[in-house]
């Protein structure tokens, strides 16, 4: 009977998709109405070929892991797309004329940025974020995951969302909003994935063995909350027709850019950092083979992070048209945030107590310190960078793309690549990882691109912020701005070969997956039976 | 679920929650870490009261220190206003061309139209001030509509052919496509192309003198000198503004140009307006 409903359903999509390419009024609209009316369409046809059928048993007596699987593989993907996008517009800053005269309006960097960013925090970090809280939350309350194939439909939504806002940005479709590009219809789909996630997350807590919550899953879900409110929020706006993807914002002026920078801003925070935190909190003492150092610690840090990061959003906005006072309490919330955020650190670093010789012989834990040693050099470069004084220095310059960088490649990236590399044999019934010496090389190619790129940020950062401000004994300005952008390019010149290392350790590593996965086969662990009741 | 342990190695005891193998250490807070946290949040609470932060109903606290983002600035900009007032106000009243007589004056003037350069005109004739195509370069000594110090300050003041100034230098060359055959376009150009200096061809280019002499030199002159009361190029020096090759020179006296300048003297103040022309005048090619 619900396959009836399903095909009147995909049915209706089909129907209205191809409609939707015949009206569409630009061409991102009309390619996206061909996407949906390709998914829908070939969804309809599966549906029907499998009804009247006997459903197939499921087997629930183990951990559901084949979405953990398709979200690994996912992740390594778009984590090399991601980085190879990112060499490619690093070096378009370096030589403007790899903006392509050829490739113009689709290949200039104002389309391709956003393609960069989105891909590295949306595809590669949300994907690690979907898959790992998928593999830590059935682990920690020793349950399957809730809603059978509820779970195949966030993987599935949240990549076609992916593709969505990847070939909008490319054919010109976008709200123009940072990190929230993607158009009305496009957030209004995510939506939907999203609260399917919450649904699978919750409901699964809801269904655990263990009496209590692991730290892990505090974060993993305060990740999931904060996001859903933060997308709806920033995105509430008004399409200009359904036949087509512009849409104008619901706020305007400083309010738009406050709401936006709230936005911004706890992306960072709730996405890139407690989500991130949750992964840490599962697999740094899984490697490690350690209790977490203190279970105090991670109340503490975790209820004054929750609280203290999303008031800290104006920092964003110093010296605007914001008004003063909230940009002093964006920078003063900022400050506090600096001990909570190191409790992260503290936690995950002491958690190696007992095992620090580990450094020495296992690549993945030395993967994961040195993403905590970023993790840890981020947080206090965030709260400097936020200080009105400082910021009238740093804003508006490279400074701030080497900060981001320091904690989107060292942070995320690396503990996202410790996760790949101790989830990768687990699910495909290996001992290890194909090749422990390429885990090494790869460790060594990011690390060295990292400092490329953080260094020379912060060296042509700085130099851009002194020449902006310089004036001369009677207050004249002393530079050009375009004196300031070829002050800056052998900067942009490492800038792009530290992308480059960064993005040959991304290539092994995909390359030491597949060798794992070929040939391995896919496990299904059992359920704990007959779990301990808790005391 | 385990009982609370002591962990071996650490001596510490266990909080006696286990989940998939992972446990958790009953350490306390690090005491480094909780001073830290405690002190941000006493400095917070302090510079609250100290700058403008708390919302009201209408408005928010002052801050006991009085500080505001954009009384700085203006602070910052009356401090140099103050500062260099006495030769603001005469280099908005110099006569420009006597402005060589006072070192001091004229030192500032090209300080200030530097500054005033590089923020406002360099987006088109280039940080260096050496053009592009369709910006002219004002390194040289070639001047469309004059190179004396008032000239200048006069083009930068009204500007070129803009819809804003009634003042605006104006001059529309007309655009042949619509007069001439094809022909008698690559002739005119072969003749341009010989009083410019440049290679030609012969047979083509004596056609082309008879056209010209019809069609261009009302505004370009007999030589082709050009005619600076018109914004007419010289065209028998080897400085192009569109380009001086055959397609260049097609495509100009097919289609023509029409080049915009904005009327600075609507953005900028009467002392910046002499200040930049004297920046200008100074780069070499001053009259």
């Amino acid at each position: 009977m619900l396959n009836y409903l399903k095909l009147i359903v995909l049915g209706l999509v089909f129907l209205f998709a191809a409609l939707a390419a015949n009206w569409g009024r630009d061409l991102a609209y009309q390619v996206h109405a061909i996407i949906i009316m390709a998914v829908s369409g070939g969804l309809f046809l599966w549906v029907l070929r499998h009804t009247d059928e006997p459903a197939p048993v499921t087997d629930t007596s183990g951990y559901m892991d084949g979405v953990v699987r398709a979200g690994v593989i996912a992740t390594g993907f778009w984590g090399v797309v991601g980085f190879l996008v990112g060499v490619v517009i690093a070096f378009q800053l370096a030589f403007p004329a790899l903006n392509l005269d050829w490739a113009q309006p689709f290949a200039n960097f104002g389309r391709l940025r956003p393609l960069h960013t989105s891909a590295v925090i949306f595809a590669f970090g949300g994907n690690a974020l979907i898959m790992s809280s998928f593999y830590i939350v059935q682990r920690t309350c020793g349950a399957r995951l809730w809603g059978g194939n509820l779970a195949w439909f966030v993987f599935w939504g949240y990549n076609l969302f992916i593709v969505l806002a990847a070939t909008g940005y490319v054919l010109g479709a976008t709200q123009s909003k940072e990190y929230a590009e993607p158009e009305w219809y496009v957030d209004l789909w995510l939506t939907v994935v999203w609260l399917s996630f919450l649904a699978v997350y919750m409901g699964t807590l809801f269904t655990r063995k263990e009496r209590h919550i692991y730290v892990a899953n505090w974060f993993l879900l305060s990740f999931i909350v904060t996001v859903a409110m933060l997308h709806v929020v920033n995105n509430i706006s008004i399409p200009v027709s359904i036949w087509g993807s512009k849409s104008v914002q619901l706020f305007a002026g400083v309010q738009d850019a406050m709401t936006q920078w709230w936005y911004g801003h706890n992306a960072v925070g709730f996405f890139l950092t407690s989500g991130f935190l949750g992964m840490m909190y599962y697999f740094v003492p899984k490697q490690a083979g350690r209790p977490v150092y203190s279970y105090k610690l991670s109340i503490i840090h975790f209820w004054a992070l929750t609280f203290l990061y999303i008031w800290a959003g104006p920092h964003h906005l110093h010296y605007t048209a914001l008004p003063d006072w909230a940009s002093t309490l964006g920078m003063v919330f900022s400050i506090i945030l600096w001990m909570p955020s190191w409790g992260g650190m503290i936690n995950g670093l002491m958690t190696l107590q007992g095992a620090w010789d580990k450094l020495r012989s296992d690549p993945i834990i030395r993967m994961m310190v040195v993403s905590l040693a970023f993790y840890g050099m981020s947080t206090f470069e965030g709260p400097m960078m936020s200080i009105r004084a400082v910021n009238s220095l740093s804003h508006y310059t490279d400074w701030t793309i080497g900060h981001v960088h320091s904690g989107a490649l060292g942070w995320n990236g690396m503990i996202t690549f410790g996760a790949l590399y101790f989830l990768t044999p687990k699910l495909w019934g290996r001992a290890q990882m194909y090749s422990m010496s390429a885990i090494n090389w790869h460790f060594w190619l990011a690390t060295i691109g990292i400092v490329l790129y953080a260094a020379s940020m912060w060296v042509t950062g700085i130099m851009e912020g002194l020449m902006w401000r310089e004036v001369d004994a009677q207050g004249f300005l002393v530079n050009s701005f375009a004196d300031t952008v070829s002050a800056k390019f052998p900067m942009y010149v490492v800038r792009g070969l530290g992308g480059v290392l960064y993005l040959a350790g991304g290539l092994i590593m995909v390359w030491n997956m597949w060798m794992t996965i070929r040939g391995g086969e896919r496990v299904t662990t059992r359920l704990p039976q007959a779990a301990t009741p808790a005391e | 679920m385990s009982q609370h342990e002591i962990d071996e190695p650490t001596g510490v005891d266990t909080t006696g929650h286990e989940w998939d193998g992972i446990r958790e250490l009953n350490n306390p807070l690090p005491r480094w870490w909780l001073w830290c946290f405690y002190l941000t949040i006493i400095w917070g609470v302090g510079y609250t009261i100290a700058f403008p932060a708390w919302p009201l109903i209408n408005g928010a606290t002052a801050g006991l220190l009085g500080f505001a983002t954009r009384a700085e600035v203006a602070a910052d900009i009356d401090r140099y206003a103050q500062q260099n007032a006495g030769l603001t106000s005469a280099l908005a009243k110099v006569e420009l061309a006597s402005l060589a007589d006072n070192p001091d004056l004229h030192r500032f003037a090209v300080a200030n139209g530097a500054a005033v350069f590089r923020s406002h005109c360099s987006q088109c004739h280039g940080s260096g001030a050496a053009g592009a195509v369709g910006y002219p370069n004002l390194l040289d000594d070639d001047w469309l509509w004059g190179g004396a110090l008032a000239e200048i300050a006069y083009t930068v003041k009204h500007g070129i052919r803009n819809e804003t100034d009634d003042d605006a230098h104006y001059s529309q060359m007309p655009a042949f496509g619509d007069l001439l055959e094809e022909e008698e376009i690559a002739a005119t150009v072969q003749y341009v192309l010989q009083i410019s200096g440049a290679d030609h061809d012969t047979t083509l280019a004596q056609d082309g003198a008879a056209l010209f002499e019809e069609q261009c030199t009302a505004c370009h002159g007999e030589q082709g000198q050009g005619d600076r009361s018109q914004g007419a190029p010289n065209l028998t020096d080897a400085i192009w503004l569109y380009g001086g090759d055959t397609t260049a020179l097609t495509a100009t006296i097919t289609n023509a140009r029409f080049g915009v300048m904005p009327a600075w003297g609507q953005r900028l103040s009467p002392s910046d307006v002499n200040a930049v022309a004297a920046y200008v005048h100074g780069l070499g090619g001053g009259e």
